[in-house]
């Protein structure tokens, strides 16, 4: 079975470790908060200007001055800082966020990663996207192996512009997860009851399949 | 004293020079620390063909989007523009020049415009369309691109504090472009939600010294909430 957005979340947030500043984008990587493992510590950056971002608030402590950057209502835990959009940055360029969780349209076996257009179709903007992955050393993309017609995401080479260009290090689709290097794609995990066929198949870019390929932990 | 007291009385007198064509800086993220009143002005004062500088464009009905809907923008440089249908149909017609820019990018073009920098070199953007045609460079084995700063004949500021000297400051996630844009206009205009005397607040907690502020009023704010979400209540 393919991952739900959910599942998705619950593998990315396996690999938080105690004490990381963790940035994670608008859709499925919000939800990795979650499911932050239990007994450890993580503080979560919104790149408009908090670190330390907490859950939701309630109908009596909602704030119009406290949202994170999908500008939705949140609020600050314990320890948080807030700062400008200058300074923000400055911590993401700078290379001190841990780990950058962040979506995709397409993905390619160089590490590139488009995001923020469709020509002709949709433009969204790059918001921070583009100097979180310019920015990060540690970067896990989460998207969806294939689009509704089975057509692959993960390419030989990206089609649409790109957001970055060679800073794609591992990506998580509802299929696979999978590490970039050497020019390829190399297999790690798959979906529990997903056949290495199946991913192999919807994989455009070339693949590098080993002999074993262990299902997620979930 | 009175040539360092910088409040004004009226929109009017806060947006005095405002003109056609020229290049404007506005806070705000989404909505959140927007200058809510210093934008309703712009709209009635009718003045067109400006640039705008801002992080996002508001919303159809509130924020910039108002000049958008209104027509006085000729060229927006931001970083997103989801949220908005009037600047998507705008910028996809042609009718509108949009420039977008890197989130991190458009923060450092004007923190460096407000500092004198004209210019710096970052990895943002390398190897994708908004590298073209700008000058590149490979240091110590990186690739990066040149970008220059951004300064602007207004910038229109929102503060939680400003005190009567333009000491000012923000509050929570209200802050995000407002201080830097506070650096970088020519003639920077802070809406407060409240104005206190020079003595008030505390020289160690002040984030905007008050050398860039030339304009101080006081705003009434809507503060309209984009994405109202709320955890449910507790059993």
């Amino acid at each position: 079975m393919a991952l739900s957005r959910d599942q998705l979340a619950q593998r990315v947030a396996a690999e938080l470790k105690d004490g990381f500043y963790v940035n994670l984008g608008i859709g499925i990587p919000t939800l990795v908060a979650n499911y932050i493992p239990k007994g450890i510590d993580v503080m979560l950056q919104s790149e408009n200007g908090l670190l330390g971002m907490g859950e939701f608030p309630t109908e009596e402590t909602i704030d119009a001055d406290l949202i994170n950057a999908g500008k939705q209502t949140v609020t600050a835990v314990d320890g948080a800082s807030f700062f400008s959009s200058a300074e923000s940055f400055a911590m993401i360029r700078g290379g001190h966020v841990d780990l950058t969780v962040l979506g995709a349209f397409e993905v390619d076996e160089q590490g590139s990663i488009a995001s923020w257009m469709i020509p002709g179709k949709l433009i969204k903007g790059m918001g921070g996207a583009m100097d979180l992955v310019a920015g990060a050393d540690n970067i896990i993309v989460t998207m969806m192996h294939a689009d509704k017609r089975g057509n692959s995401k993960l390419l030989a080479k990206c089609e649409l512009p790109l957001t970055g260009f060679g800073c794609i290090k591992r990506v998580l689709t509802d299929l696979a997860f999978m590490e970039i290097k050497d020019g390829a794609f190399h297999l790690l995990e798959r979906a529990p009851g997903v056949s290495v066929e199946e991913i192999v198949d919807k994989t455009a870019g070339k693949l590098v399949v080993p002999e074993h390929v262990p299902e997620m932990n979930l | 004293m009175a040539g360092l007291n910088k409040v004004v009385h009226s929109y009017e007198e806060a947006l005095k020079g405002l003109s056609n064509n020229m290049t404007v800086m506005v806070g705000g993220f989404g909505l959140c620390g927007i200058p809510e009143g210093l934008i309703s002005h712009m709209v009635k004062t009718g003045v067109t063909g400006l640039t705008a500088i801002s992080n996002n464009a508001g919303v159809d009905d509130f924020g910039l989007g108002l000049l958008l809907k209104s027509r006085q923008i000729d060229t927006m440089i931001a970083s997103y523009v989801g949220e908005n249908a009037t600047f998507e149909q705008q910028m996809l017609s042609g009718e509108l020049n949009v420039i977008l820019t890197p989130q991190g990018t458009l923060a450092e073009k004007i923190r460096a415009g407000g500092a004198g920098i004209p210019a710096f070199f970052t990895a943002t953007g390398y190897g994708t369309p908004i590298a073209e045609g700008k000058e590149t460079r490979e240091i110590d084995g990186r690739h990066y691109v040149l970008e220059p700063s951004l300064t602007a004949d207004f910038a229109l500021i929102r503060a939680w504090k400003a005190d009567t000297m333009g000491n000012l400051v923000f509050r929570k996630t209200a802050a995000n472009f407002n201080p830097m844009m506070a650096t970088a206009g020519k003639i920077t205009v802070v809406e407060a939600e409240h104005i206190v005397e020079p003595g008030e607040l505390d020289p160690d907690h002040i984030h905007t010294p008050g050398i860039y502020v030339n304009r101080v009023i006081q705003g009434t704010f809507e503060k309209r909430i984009e994405q109202r979400t709320v955890k449910p209540a507790e059993a």
